[in-house]
């Protein structure tokens, strides 16, 4: 295709089929800046142990979730534009199959945990 | 990998139809794959989702043998953590390179990328030799099971991804940035993107909730 194709579709058209989905380099520096302060952020106060047990954790796993946005948003440039509005459907979907997937496997093995507790 | 079995579509109607029209076809086609794809990693999201419920369900259950608090070495995580998230933004200048149409630009970026990967794969490898050489493998207790499958899993997914980086290097190298190997590079930087959100939810939910 790339020796073939005629020069009014040339750099152009190739930046028109994946420049767009693809953000700049710009877009990549600010995804790294928001990672490495997401990143270090939760390492620190582990390290640290500066909180309580009780808040620390919820707490790493908001941050760890908040980077999970930032990749999304500024890596994989998920975004609700119309061409890629079935990118966003799926991974809402997969969202909330996971969510159920974890939150009630946890909710159901610690209820038998906790019924067990005599044996 | 699964990008050559949708190299069809394109490659049969670019010689019958007229340019224009064909760029349009292909470009579509190049969409439906990225869609296709995105489907895969969406599935592969819940395959993973498995396995962490499994893993946090697992991870108090030591069997008297050795805890995440005396295993895990948090500034080793936090290196692998650094590599991985820097291949992911070399990655991102070589997609924007190949875009560009600059062919030694976007290899020398991608190169970066699979020597990054690399490290990561080595440093992972080289943690579970200490691990299981100290007497702390996959048989000791369910947590060590269930950590080195999800840990494991996310690796193996790595080198896979490194595999495919290099096929794909050669692909470039040989065939040039066409529409085909951008649609090709487009799907390995999604997967790659990928696996280093599912690496957030391992050093968060393994090591640093492991640790704390």
């Amino acid at each position: 295709m790339g020796a073939s194709r005629q020069p009014a579709h040339g750099p152009d058209h190739a930046a028109h089929a994946h420049g767009n989905a693809h953000g700049d380099a710009l877009g990549y520096m600010r995804g790294l800046l928001w990672s490495l302060v997401l990143t270090i952020l939760p390492f620190m106060l582990v390290m640290g142990g500066w909180l309580p047990r009780a808040v620390t954790i919820p707490l790493i796993l908001a941050i760890g979730v908040a980077q999970m946005a930032v990749h999304l948003v500024y890596f994989l440039h998920l975004r609700s534009e119309p061409g890629e509005r079935w990118n966003v459907v799926a991974f809402v979907f997969t969202a909330i199959v996971v969510g159920i997937l974890v939150v009630g496997s946890l909710w159901i093995m610690h209820n038998m945990d906790s019924n067990m507790m005599g044996m | 990998m699964s990008a050559h079995l949708f190299e069809a579509p394109g490659g049969i109607v670019a010689p019958q139809a007229e340019a224009h029209a064909a760029a349009a076809e292909h470009h579509d086609a190049g969409q439906m794959v990225s869609l296709g794809f995105w489907i895969y990693l969406m599935s592969d999201c819940i395959l993973f989702a498995g396995i962490f419920a499994t893993y946090a369900v697992l991870s108090h259950a030591t069997a008297g043998g050795p805890t995440s608090h005396e295993l895990f070495e948090l500034p080793y995580v936090l290196a692998e953590t650094m590599i991985l998230l820097a291949s992911s933004v070399t990655y991102g200048m070589g997609m924007l390179a190949a875009v560009a149409q600059k062919r030694g630009k976007a290899l020398a970026w991608l190169a970066l990328t699979g020597l990054l990967g690399l490290s990561f794969i080595v440093m992972e490898l080289n943690e579970f030799h200490h691990m299981i050489a100290a007497g702390a493998g996959p048989d000791r207790s369910a947590f060590l099971s269930a950590f080195f499958t999800l840990v494991g899993t996310h690796g193996l997914h790595v080198s896979a991804g490194l595999l495919w980086l290099v096929v794909l290097m050669s692909q470039v190298a040989v065939k040039g940035l066409t529409e085909t190997n951008l649609t090709r590079l487009s799907c390995l930087s999604m997967f790659w993107h990928f696996l280093d959100i599912i690496w957030i939810g391992v050093f968060t939910i393994v090591y640093l909730m492991g640790v704390v």
